[in-house]
C-alpha cells in the first residue's frame, strides 16, 4: 500500500528517490508514529519531501491517498462481524464513552445506526464531500479511521483535525518558480560566472610559494596573486512604465540580485521598445538621457544583454518610425532592437508576461523573431536557460535589419 | 517517554510536528535539516535539545568562506614551517600541528553530543557534498597521520539553512527536513508566556493583535518575526506601557509604539506612515 502512495508522489512532482522511502519504513519500524494520521504525515513528509516549494504537491498526493485509504477501510468496516466490532470498540472506548453508548439506546442499536450511517456516508462520499462530518458530536462521527485500529466514538473528532493539516494546503504559496526571491535568483545568475584574476596581487598563492620555496632551498619565499573575481559583464536593459507596473518588484529584485552578482554590471532603462535614447535615472528621464548609439560604440560585444520587458505594445511601436507612445522616433523599433542583436552576439530577452500568454500578444511574436527566438519568462527556469544562453560563446546569426 | 524523547522545554515551544521531527531524527540516527523564516528559533532548537537530553553541544557556524574541511580537521602548516626554520623539537611530530575541527571534537564525545552545523548554506555550493561521506559513516581519515576518526558515538546532528543556495541532491536524501512554520496566534501566546511569564493578559493580547496586524501589512520587504516580537514585548516591559496605549481608537490609525523593534527596514516604515497617513485622511 505505501509503495503506491510512495510512485503516486513521484508521479505528482515530489523527487522524492528510494533510500528516502527506505528510510520512512525504518521510521515506522521503530515505532515513532503513535498511530495518528497525523504523525504518519509529518512523518511521511519529514522524510520524503527535502524542499519546502514541494509541500504542497505532498499535501494534495497525501490527501488523494488518504481519500483511497479510506473508501478501502470503510468497506471492511461494512462487512466486519459485529462481535469482534463490539469488542474492539468496547477495547477502546473510556468509561465516560461507554456510558454515552448505553445512553444512546445499547451496543445493538449503536451498531445499527453505524451501518446506517456507514451506506449513508458512501453515498455521500462519492458526492466529493466526505470530510464535511458532523465532527465530534455523533457518536460515529467521520473520524472513524486509523492506520492500525478501530477508533470508533472519539470526541476529539480526531481525524477530522488531521484532514485539516494536509487539506489546508498551507504551503501553496511555496510551491514552484512563481515566487522569485532575490536568493534564487542570484543562484540562476550566479551560472554565468566566470572567473578571471585581475587586479592587485593580494591572496597567498601556495603553489607558487611551494614551488619558489623549493627552489629557494627551504627558505620561505611567498608569492602572491589577483583575487578570483567574476569577469562577466553585464548590460541589462529594462522596461519601465505603464504595462511593466505589476512587475516593478520582480524586476527590483532580478535587479538588486544582479547587482550583487555582477561587478562589470551596466543597466539602462527604456520605455516599451528600446528606440534611439535611453537613460539612467527615471525621475529625469526626460532631461538626461544617452543616445543608444553612444550605448553601442561604448559596451564592447563581449558584453551580455538582458533585456526585461513584457513586451506587450501595439505592433506599430514596434514597425513604425513614429510609432513609440511617448515621443516621436526617427526609426523604427525594429531597426534599433536589430542594431543592437547584431552588436550584441549574447543577448537575451526576459519576460515578465506568463509563457502561455505570448502567443495572444503579436509584439511578443516579433521580439521573438528579432531576438532569435532568445526570449525567456522570467521564472526560475526561464532565468535559469537564459542564463544558459548567454553563457553559450557563439550567439545567433543576428537576423538582417529591417 | 523515555528520556531520549524531545518535547520541548521551559524556554522553548515545540510544534507536535516540530517534536516528530527531532524524536525521527534522534531515533534514526540521521541529520535533522530546519529551514524557516528568520527568527523562527532554528539555531535554539538545537541548544534546547542538548539541554533538554542532558547532552553537549557543539556548535559549527559556517561563514561564506567555509571548507568542509575546516569542520574535521586542519593541519598548520605555515607555523610548522616557522617552528622548523627556529628548531623546534616538537617539529617533528605532525601531530602538534594538526588542529581539530568541531565535528571531529563531537566526533571524540563520551556521550551522544549535538553537533549543530548552522546556516549551511552560507558556504560554497559543494560544502554540503564534501561532507556526504562524513555524515553517512561518521568517520574520516585524517590523511597526514594516517589515522581513522570515528564517531564514539553517532552525534544527533541539526542543520539549519536559511534557503540561500539550494542543497544539492544527495546531501539532502541523506537527512530528514523539518520546514518550521510561523507560529499561528495560539502558539504565538505560549511562545511569549514562555519567555514573559509575568506578562499582563490584557497587554499580551493587545501587543499580539498588533503584531499581526503589522504582519498582515501587505507590501512590507521584511515581516517582524517571532524574536522581534519578543523584543519589541521586552521594550514594552521595560517602559511600562499600558495595554491601553497599544489600543488606540483603530489599530489603523497609528504606528505601533516602539516600532523600531518591529520593523527593521527604512521603506516599511515608510510604507507604514503613508498607511496610517491615508487611513486617518479616509476617516474624516
Amino acid at each position: 500500500m505505501l509503495v503506491r502512495f510512495f510512485t503516486d508522489l513521484r508521479a505528482g512532482g515530489v523527487p522524492a528517490t528510494i533510500p528516502e522511502f527506505l528510510s520512512l519504513l525504518d521510521a515506522l519500524d521503530s515505532r515513532l508514529v503513535d498511530s495518528s494520521p497525523e504523525e504518519f504525515y509529518w512523518l511521511a513528509r519529514l522524510s520524503l519531501v527535502k524542499d519546502e516549494r514541494h509541500f504542497d504537491r505532498f499535501d494534495r498526493v497525501f490527501a488523494e491517498f488518504f481519500r483511497g485509504a479510506e473508501k478501502v477501510f470503510e468497506k471492511i468496516v461494512a462487512e466486519l462481524p459485529a462481535d469482534w466490532l463490539q469488542a474492539v470498540t468496547q477495547r477502546l472506548l473510556t468509561e465516560e464513552e461507554k456510558k454515552r453508548v448505553e445512553s444512546l439506546g445499547g451496543w445493538d442499536e449503536l451498531l445499527k445506526t453505524l451501518r446506517e450511517r456507514l451506506d449513508e456516508q458512501q453515498g455521500r462520499h462519492e458526492g466529493g464531500n466526505k470530510w464535511i462530518g458532523t465532527g465530534g458530536t455523533s457518536p460515529f462521527g467521520n473520524e472513524g479511521y486509523n492506520p492500525e485500529g478501530v477508533r470508533i466514538g472519539s470526541p476529539r473528532g480526531r481525524h477530522r483535525r488531521a484532514v485539516k493539516v494536509w487539506d489546508a494546503r498551507d504551503y501553496q504559496n511555496l510551491d514552484d518558480g512563481r515566487e522569485l526571491g532575490t536568493r534564487n535568483l542570484k543562484m540562476a545568475l550566479r551560472r554565468l560566472r566566470r572567473f578571471a584574476r585581475d587586479g592587485a596581487p593580494e591572496e597567498l598563492d601556495l603553489d607558487g610559494t611551494i614551488d619558489a620555496t623549493a627552489r629557494n632551498a627551504g627558505l620561505l619565499d611567498l608569492k602572491l596573486v589577483p583575487e578570483r573575481r567574476n569577469a562577466v559583464k553585464l548590460l541589462l536593459l529594462l522596461d519601465v512604465g505603464g504595462s511593466m507596473d505589476p512587475h516593478v518588484r520582480l524586476c527590483e529584485e532580478l535587479f538588486s540580485a544582479a547587482r550583487a552578482e555582477f561587478r562589470h554590471l551596466e543597466y539602462f532603462y527604456f520605455h516599451n521598445f528600446p528606440y534611439e535614447r535611453m537613460w539612467k535615472d527615471n525621475r529625469r528621464r526626460f532631461s538626461v538621457t544617452t543616445p543608444t548609439w553612444q550605448l553601442l560604440r561604448t559596451f564592447n560585444p563581449d558584453y551580455r544583454v538582458v533585456f526585461v520587458g513584457d513586451a506587450s505594445m501595439s505592433p506599430y511601436e514596434i514597425e513604425q518610425p513614429g510609432g513609440s507612445v511617448e515621443h516621436w522616433n526617427e526609426e523604427s523599433g525594429r531597426v534599433w532592437m536589430s542594431r543592437l542583436v547584431a552588436h550584441f552576439p549574447r543577448l537575451v530577452w526576459l519576460n515578465p508576461e506568463p509563457e502561455e500568454r505570448w502567443q495572444w500578444t503579436p509584439s511578443v511574436q516579433i521580439t521573438r523573431e528579432l531576438t532569435g527566438n532568445r526570449i525567456f519568462p522570467l521564472t526560475l527556469r526561464g532565468l535559469d536557460e537564459a542564463m544558459r544562453e548567454l553563457k553559450r560563446s557563439g550567439g545567433h546569426p543576428a537576423p538582417p535589419a529591417g | 517517554m523515555n528520556d531520549t524523547r524531545f518535547s520541548g522545554s521551559d524556554r522553548y515551544v515545540a510544534t507536535p510536528d516540530l517534536m516528530m521531527a527531532v524524536n525521527a531524527a534522534v531515533t534514526l540516527a540521521r541529520p535533522l535539516l530546519i529551514k524557516g523564516e528568520p527568527g523562527t528559533g532554528k539555531t535554539q532548537l538545537a541548544e534546547e535539545i542538548a539541554r533538554s537530553l542532558g547532552r553537549p553541544l557543539f556548535e559549527w557556524h559556517v561563514k561564506s568562506t567555509s571548507k568542509a574541511q575546516h569542520g574535521l580537521y586542519e593541519y598548520d602548516a605555515v607555523s610548522r614551517l616557522r617552528d622548523s626554520q627556529l628548531g623546534e623539537s616538537k617539529v617533528h611530530d605532525i601531530r602538534n600541528y594538526i588542529v581539530k575541527g568541531r565535528l571531529w571534537e563531537a566526533f571524540e564525545s563520551d556521550v551522544q553530543p549535538v553537533l549543530l552545523i548552522d546556516e549551511i548554506d552560507k558556504a560554497d555550493i559543494e560544502f554540503p557534498n564534501d561532507l556526504l561521506r562524513e555524515l553517512d559513516r561518521m568517520e574520516f581519515w585524517v590523511h597526514e597521520t594516517r589515522e581513522l576518526v570515528k564517531a564514539r558515538h553517532r552525534p544527533i546532528i541539526l542543520i539549519t539553512s536559511n534557503n540561500e543556495k539550494e542543497l544539492p541532491d544527495a546531501f539532502l536524501r541523506r537527512c530528514f527536513f523539518h520546514y518550521i512554520r510561523f507560529p499561528d496566534a495560539d502558539t504565538m501566546e505560549k511562545i511569549v508566556r514562555v519567555h514573559f511569564p509575568a506578562l499582563k493578559k490584557e497587554l499580551l493580547a493587545e501587543a499580539l493583535a498588533r503584531f499581526f496586524d503589522v504582519r498582515e501589512t501587505p507590501g512590507l520587504k521584511k515581516k517582524p518575526s517571532t524574536s522581534e516580537l519578543l523584543d519589541w514585548i521586552k521594550l514594552l516591559v521595560a517602559e511600562d506601557i499600558p495595554p491601553e496605549a497599544l489600543r488606540g481608537d483603530d489599530p489603523k490609525k497609528a504606528i505601533p509604539i516602539l516600532y523600531g523593534a518591529l520593523l527593521k527596514n527604512e521603506q516599511d516604515v515608510h510604507l507604514f506612515e503613508q498607511l496610517v497617513f491615508l487611513n486617518r485622511r479616509a476617516g474624516r
